[in-house]
């Protein structure tokens, strides 16, 4: 047993610090945010400051026991506490009281708990374990199948039984784990190319065309594939001249979907179909005569995407709940509606805006003290930072975010085991995913998706879920000075 | 980690992290520190600007009699959303207001409706019903507390002690969009002064809004005053107005009117206050109120008699034989005429107007006037503008016509009084030379073309506001001081000096007084008030002939000077002279003693007549 003082030596200040400032910034504007007029002492317990300070201080507590706790552990123990994490998520919407249709919370005696956000680091812990396994390296997709399951499982069960589409959708985040061990960069780039195809086709997806028929969403999105597929090919494959005919036979498509137009109103929809059909056929049997695995790839980003394109159109009006389709358009700058859906979102950047420069100052806020921002201690606490500190303080507070991020990074790329660095990265996803779609989606920029900003939001659930993930990384991280001095 | 492929990959991954922090910096750069919208939005979020409406100013008449006051008026406002978040017993809140569920459904379907209600909105008080009184509010009032978002406000409505002079006062109603567009003062929902002096006055009477700025939660909780209140501001009360009007003068005009289509105008010549300003058929400015005001104007509107055009301001009759007097101070003035000057009157016979009266021949100014001759007015008007002949291009009678145009306009006809407070009139018309010129060609017309003129008749039109005001003029020996409402002092310097000399008035007002005396208005002479008149027949080529009176009162110092026109009721001396002299009488000396002549004048139903036209 290696003593105490050692592991104190170890320790990440930086990572601590950050946290304790974020954690007491975020504190002092849940306070903000819950002040009213009628109560103003500040260490009144009763109330939404008073509480997140308890859960503040057995946060600290639960992360000094896991300071104590021999690091192997995580790593043996892993998938035990996976599986017991996933009879839980299953367990709960079962015991679950129905809270604003969700069926999250688990209430023991005083204090309601969201099982949810510890699975968060359970997952990251059995991820990190299969990924570490001696031999196991990342060559294609399909040596990340288990890691998929174990990303995919708790994802499902969240989504689905207990409604928790935002916290479900933060299990997405361990694609950028995956990506530092090897995963393809493909499916990061898919997934960045289909939210931006599925934005296209929804926001012009009701504009008209200047001649024939067709989806102007559509005919854009196919054209950004194209330019995408050609991107890939010169640049990546260095594939010029498959590039050229490629473009020739696309233009030819258009050429002669335009000449029949002149005699018979054409659908351009098919017109576009055709043209990545034709695409797709001839890359694919480029692929097989070069025997190019990479450009099956692009093949497949064609198929996908065109599937993508015309199912999203259809997934848009047919199957999305109204209100749902609405938070989107309204995001889109389609709709506007200041008291419907976008109210939130409306109050919040009135909130922010508001704050200007340097911020009306602590308990100063007008918006958010007079809960005119929903959810205002909750996912919107970032406007009480805007309202309140300005556009200082709400940069700062993105900046220390940052920083914690990129510590972790740092903290990551010096592991010497690979058990400790995927899980460190594991971290920094997390928080990333979080901290993107949170202050995202305060800042009118992502659709209302409900997370929790970490550290920060007020829930006890949640703070402890962050506060164990990142203590987890930190002793492992402090094993790693104790070994290399052991 | 030697030899890791992926080693470059930390970059990337690093990379996004930077670039979501950088986007989201330059967003909230955007939000916070360019754009200084929100700031706005941000106030009007958080403070609920309460309006408190001040109270109107009071309307009193001359000798300080309260014409208009104000009365309290509810309504119940609803904030939609706190309302639908509470457990809102809609039953009972249906019974202390009185009304059906049904109906209940239907007020909340129009309220959030907002293409009904354009300023709907769930987080702000609605309108839910208006227009109530006091006991229609107070069971309501008494267990507000009980209705989440419900709340009652108080306004203030016009009250009318009498039920008259609803031309004068006009009314009080709600602003409409071009209001709002116009004056950023009113917001939705306002009152303002739709007509009459309520108009005229608006900014005097309306007084100024208060604001109390409370902070309010989203939910519109009340949740203090807004930085203690150093905001606030009470409201101000408008300003009296104190008007010229004497009630009981306009009373009984109004009395003598009813059943008549027509006005009555009397102003004090001293001092151009309208004393009396009647337009028959009227309303009750009562009706005009509150609740049944659209509804009750409406019926105005369409009523067949067009009860809201003010006759007495916008009604053009040619003034007949009352003009008379002008012809005679223009003759005297243009030295056509001295007092003594005589024409023959061959009566039934005269050529090319023929006298309606039986008198001798020939007669004097004097006399011209006592027996309303038309030829020697016609004999005068020929001298007048023929006196140096037609020149080749009628340019000698052209200029007589127009110095004679010049006199008569200088009474103030043939145009609005652009400074009075009095709204809507007409302009009337004294034909021009261009008008002739065009009407008959440059060298188509001469005195025996337009001879209608010289009896009144022909082009020449006035409203009965014109015309008291000539008579103002007459009796003020040839000044007017615009005629006006407000009886405020700096009105009274709007003096206008006519053309005629002072000492050409006193053989006219000999021959008005002889009027009364010996002529068409003797039967209803009241010797003791020295009355000076003039009757005046309008032929009406409609119908029946339109009855005039113009006339003042004492002759050596006038004190009340009267223009009566009753359409379709035949001789003026019948119908309008006995109206003026009621008139006079009630004025200068408080009361009236023919009771005869008052209910004669009463009861007459002239309008029946007028329908037959």
């Amino acid at each position: 047993m290696r003593n105490n003082r050692s592991i104190i030596s170890g320790i990440d200040w930086w990572t601590i610090g950050l946290f304790l400032v974020i954690a007491l910034f975020g504190w002092l504007n849940i306070y903000g945010s819950s002040y009213s007029f009628d109560q103003t002492n500040i260490w009144d317990f009763s109330n939404r400051a008073g509480k997140q300070l308890v859960w503040l201080a057995t946060a600290v507590v639960m992360g000094g026991i896991i300071m104590m706790i021999e690091e192997k552990a995580y790593d043996v123990l892993g998938y035990i506490f996976y599986g017991v994490m996933i009879l839980l998520l299953i367990a709960t919407p079962i015991f679950a009281r129905d809270i604003k249709g969700s069926l999250s919370w688990l209430t023991i005696g005083p204090i309601s708990l969201q099982p949810a956000e510890f699975a968060k680091c359970f997952t990251a812990i059995a991820i990190a374990k299969y990924m570490s396994r001696y031999g196991y390296k990342v060559r294609d997709l399909r040596d990340l199948t288990v890691p998929f399951l174990l990303m995919g499982v708790p994802m499902l069960i969240i989504m689905v039984a207990q409604r928790e589409t935002g916290s479900a959708l933060v299990f997405i985040s361990f694609l950028l784990a995956f990506y530092r061990q090897g995963m393809t960069g493909y499916v990061l780039s898919w997934g960045v190319a289909s939210i931006l195809l599925f934005i296209l086709v929804i926001r012009f997806g009701e504009m008209a065309l200047l001649f024939g028929t067709g989806n102007l969403g559509i005919l854009i999105s196919t054209t950004v594939i194209h330019m995408i597929v050609l991107g890939l090919l010169i640049a990546k494959e260095k594939e010029l001249h498959s590039g050229i005919i490629m473009a020739l036979g696309v233009v030819a498509c258009y050429g002669i979907g335009l000449l029949v137009n002149i005699w018979i109103a054409v659908n351009f929809n098919y017109i576009a179909i055709a043209s990545l059909a034709f695409v797709a056929i001839y890359l694919l049997l480029q692929a097989l005569k070069q025997r190019k695995s990479s450009m099956g790839w692009i093949v497949g980003f064609v198929l996908v995407s065109t599937l993508l394109c015309q199912g999203c159109d259809f997934a848009f009006h047919k199957i999305l709940q109204p209100h749902q389709r609405i938070r989107i358009e309204v995001l889109l700058g389609m709709k506007d509606d200041p008291h419907g859906a976008g109210y939130n979102v409306n109050q919040s950047l009135i909130a922010i805006g508001s704050g200007q420069t340097t911020g009306k100052g602590f308990l100063q806020g007008t918006q958010t003290k007079l809960k005119f921002v929903p959810e205002q201690d909750t996912d919107f606490i970032f406007c009480t930072v805007g309202e309140e500190w300005g556009f200082l303080g709400s940069a700062g507070l993105l900046l220390l975010y940052l920083a914690l991020i990129l510590r972790i990074i740092y903290i990551a790329e010096r592991q010497r085991d690979k058990f400790s660095m995927i899980y460190a990265y594991c971290v920094a996803g997390i928080l990333l995913f979080h901290v993107t779609i949170n202050i995202g989606m305060v800042l009118g920029l992502l659709p209302v998706i409900g997370i929790p900003l970490p550290f920060f939001s007020y829930g006890g659930s949640s703070l402890w879920g962050f506060t164990i993930l990142l203590a987890i990384m930190l002793r492992l991280d402090a094993a790693r000075v104790n070994k290399m001095q052991g | 980690m030697i030899n890791d492929p992926n080693y470059n990959r930390r970059y990337v991954i690093a990379g996004i992290a930077v670039l979501v922090v950088l986007t989201y910096i330059i967003r909230l750069f955007i939000l916070q520190v360019i754009d200084q919208s929100t700031q706005g939005k941000a106030e009007t979020n958080a403070q609920l600007r309460q309006t408190i409406y001040p109270s109107r100013g009071l309307i009193y008449d001359r000798n300080g009699e309260l014409l208009v006051a104000n009365q309290p008026i509810y309504e119940v406002t609803m904030i939609v959303r706190e309302m639908q978040n509470s457990a809102f017993d809609t039953l009972s809140f249906c019974e202390k207001l009185r009304i059906t569920t049904i109906e209940f459904e239907e007020r909340m379907q129009n309220m959030m409706n907002s293409r009904k209600n354009r300023g709907f909105s769930r987080y702000s008080p609605q309108v839910f019903m208006d227009q109530l009184r006091q006991e229609e509010v107070a069971a309501l009032q008494q267990e507000l507390y009980k209705y989440a978002g419900v709340d009652i406000r108080c306004r203030t409505l016009r009250d009318y002690m009498y039920p008259i002079a609803s031309h004068v006062l006009g009314s009080v109603g709600e602003v409409n969009q071009r209001d709002l567009e116009r004056n950023s003062y009113y917001s939705a929902g306002d009152y303002s002064g739709r007509d009459g002096i309520e108009r005229t006055y608006e900014q005097e009477l309306r007084g100024e809004k208060g604001v109390k700025i409370l902070m309010r939660d989203s939910r519109g909780r009340i949740q203090g005053p807004y930085q203690e209140g150093k905001l606030d501001r009470d409201a101000v009360t408008g300003n009296d107005l104190h008007l010229g009007l004497d009630i009981q003068t306009q009373l009984l005009a109004e009395r003598l009117m009813q059943g008549k289509v027509g006005s009555v105008v009397a102003i004090e010549p001293q001092t151009g206050e309208v004393l009396a300003l009647v337009s028959a058929p009227n309303w009750d400015p009562r009706t005009l109120v509150g609740q049944e005001r659209s509804k009750n104007y409406q019926a105005l509107l369409r009523d067949a008699h067009k009860p809201l055009i003010n006759r007495a301001t916008q009604a053009q009759y040619a003034p007949g034989s009352t003009f008379k007097i002008l012809q005679a101070l223009v003759g005297l003035q243009e030295g056509v005429i001295t007092t003594k000057t005589q024409y023959a009157c061959n009566g039934q016979t005269s050529y090319p107007i023929k006298c309606t009266h039986d008198h001798g021949s020939p007669v004097d100014l004097e006399e011209g006037i006592e027996q309303s001759c038309n030829p020697y007015f016609w004999a005068m008007y020929k001298d007048l503008l023929q006196q140096d002949g037609y020149s080749d291009d009628n340019a000698e009678f052209k200029g007589h016509y127009q110095t004679w145009r010049d006199h008569v306009m200088s009474f103030g006809l043939g145009k609005k009084f652009e400074d009075t407070d009095i709204s809507e009139q007409a302009k009337g018309a004294v034909p021009s030379v261009v008008l002739y010129d065009k009407l008959y060609g440059k060298r188509g017309w001469k005195a025996i073309t337009i001879r209608s003129l010289s009896i009144g008749q022909g082009e020449i039109l006035v409203t009965p506001l014109q015309l008291a005001n000539q008579t103002a003029a007459i009796a003020n020996k040839g000044y007017y001081i615009t005629p006006h409402l407000n009886r405020n002092d700096s009105m009274k310097l709007r003096i206008h000096h006519t053309s005629i000399d002072a000492k050409h008035f006193d053989v006219v007002h000999r021959g008005m007084a002889r009027v009364m005396t010996e002529g068409t208005g003797k039967w209803y002479n009241v010797p003791e008030l020295q009355i000076c008149g003039k009757t005046g027949t309008v032929q009406n080529p409609h119908g029946e002939d339109h009855a005039l009176f113009i006339g003042f009162a004492p002759q050596d110092n006038p004190q009340i000077a009267i223009a009566v026109a009753v359409e379709n009721a035949g001789f003026g001396s019948t119908w309008a002279c006995p109206i003026a002299t009621l008139l006079m009488e009630q004025y200068l000396t408080g009361e009236i003693k023919r009771n005869w002549l008052y209910d004669r004048m009463v009861n007459a139903n002239l309008i029946d007549k007028a329908d037959e036209e």
